[in-house]
């Protein structure tokens, strides 16, 4: 018993000496470095998803036939809307305008100053209806006009709210293509 | 260092700062400098003696509101112009989505849609704001303005300031 404690005060009076030889300063600086690229990184890939490609997962009923029911992975072109490249029949990523927190997946089908006849209620009436799309707003349509939540239920959308342009689909492989202009 | 040239180094460097810096802006915190005087007496307030006056207030703006999109009226708010999108307007938020507001001009109701909010400016006689193009979608606000950083002199918070007329607004 006597025996094990002396050697537990050997132990600990040895312990200072022992951290002391631990190369604190190394492992410190070597932590700080990875942290150091880790923002690095995490700051580069933020730019590059905002400003320059992205990617996004897009799903729902809205845009059938264009992208699938179950969910496609699109690669989005985030300089078009900077530069103003967005033109009509372009498929387009935006926040919801009814929901800041969400982004949908429509097709822009006017500028400003076009004039867009719709059917209000497709399937059901024959009733139609025309406007004008004021300045600096999009008109925006599902492709799939009996299942989208789009402009014609909120009106035109400021050109603000577009984050990008689809202009890849990169899943599934078997349907990789540019979707572009197909209207 | 040695194998590499001073350039190349700078250029990295830099290159390094300048996509840290982009992040923070876009993810924390930015300043946004405001001309113009529809926001005065808060921001400006000597602009009438000098409409379009060159010494621009600098504000702090706070990004991180945008994770949540929870706003509250009488806060000042950094958004993209619903009739420009180049352009970024500073006004205060007076109603949010489910609220009827009632439009001094020409005495109309409005209700404002959900994820929409109702801005305007401080100086109402002139300001282009949502009497005129109606009620914004947040999704383009960019951020809330928190704190008053130039000129030194008027350093400080900005207070949240709900407007005074009241029974403008009501929630049902």
């Amino acid at each position: 018993m006597a025996m094990s404690v002396s050697r537990l005060t050997a132990w600990v009076k040895k312990v200072p000496t022992r951290m002391a030889q631990i190369p604190w300063r190394e492992i410190a600086g070597e932590g700080f470095d990875k942290c150091a690229f880790l923002i690095k990184f995490g700051c580069a890939t933020h730019v590059a998803n905002k400003y320059v490609f992205g990617f996004a997962y897009v799903m729902g009923p809205s845009m059938l036939p264009t992208i699938n029911l179950s969910g496609d992975i699109v690669l989005l072109d985030k300089m078009s809307p900077w530069i103003g490249n967005v033109k009509v029949g372009d498929v387009v990523v935006l926040q919801s305008p009814e929901n800041p927190r969400k982004s949908v997946t429509k097709r822009v089908l006017g500028m400003e100053g076009d004039e867009i006849t719709f059917l209000v209620d497709p399937g059901n009436e024959e009733k139609s209806k025309t406007v004008i799309v004021p300045k600096d707003h999009l008109w925006v349509q599902g492709d799939n006009i009996y299942a989208s939540r789009d402009s014609r239920r909120f009106g035109s959308v400021p050109y603000g709210l577009v984050k990008g342009r689809v202009f890849v689909r990169v899943w599934p492989v078997d349907s990789f293509g540019f979707l572009n202009q197909k209207k | 260092m040695g194998k590499h040239g001073l350039l190349y180094v700078l250029t990295k460097k830099f290159t390094t700062g300048a996509l840290i810096g982009v992040t923070i802006s876009d993810r924390l915190v930015s300043f946004a400098a405001v001309n113009g005087i529809s926001m005065s007496p808060t921001l400006l307030p000597g602009a009438k003696c000098f409409p379009q006056s060159l010494t621009g207030d600098v504000l702090l703006v706070e990004k991180l509101c945008l994770e949540k999109y929870r706003f509250s009226q009488g806060d000042v708010i950094i958004f993209r112009s619903p009739i420009n999108h180049k352009q970024t307007c500073v006004k205060r938020v007076v109603a949010l989505a489910g609220e009827w507001i009632t439009i001094p001009e020409s005495h109309d109701i409005v209700k404002i849609p959900e994820g929409h909010c109702w801005v305007e400016g401080d100086y109402s006689a002139s300001s282009l704001d949502s009497r005129c193009y109606g009620p914004i979608p947040m999704g383009l606000i960019q951020g809330r303005a928190t704190h008053l950083i130039w000129p030194p002199e008027r350093m400080g918070e900005i207070e949240r300031k709900v407007p005074q007329r009241k029974g403008r607004i009501s929630s049902y």
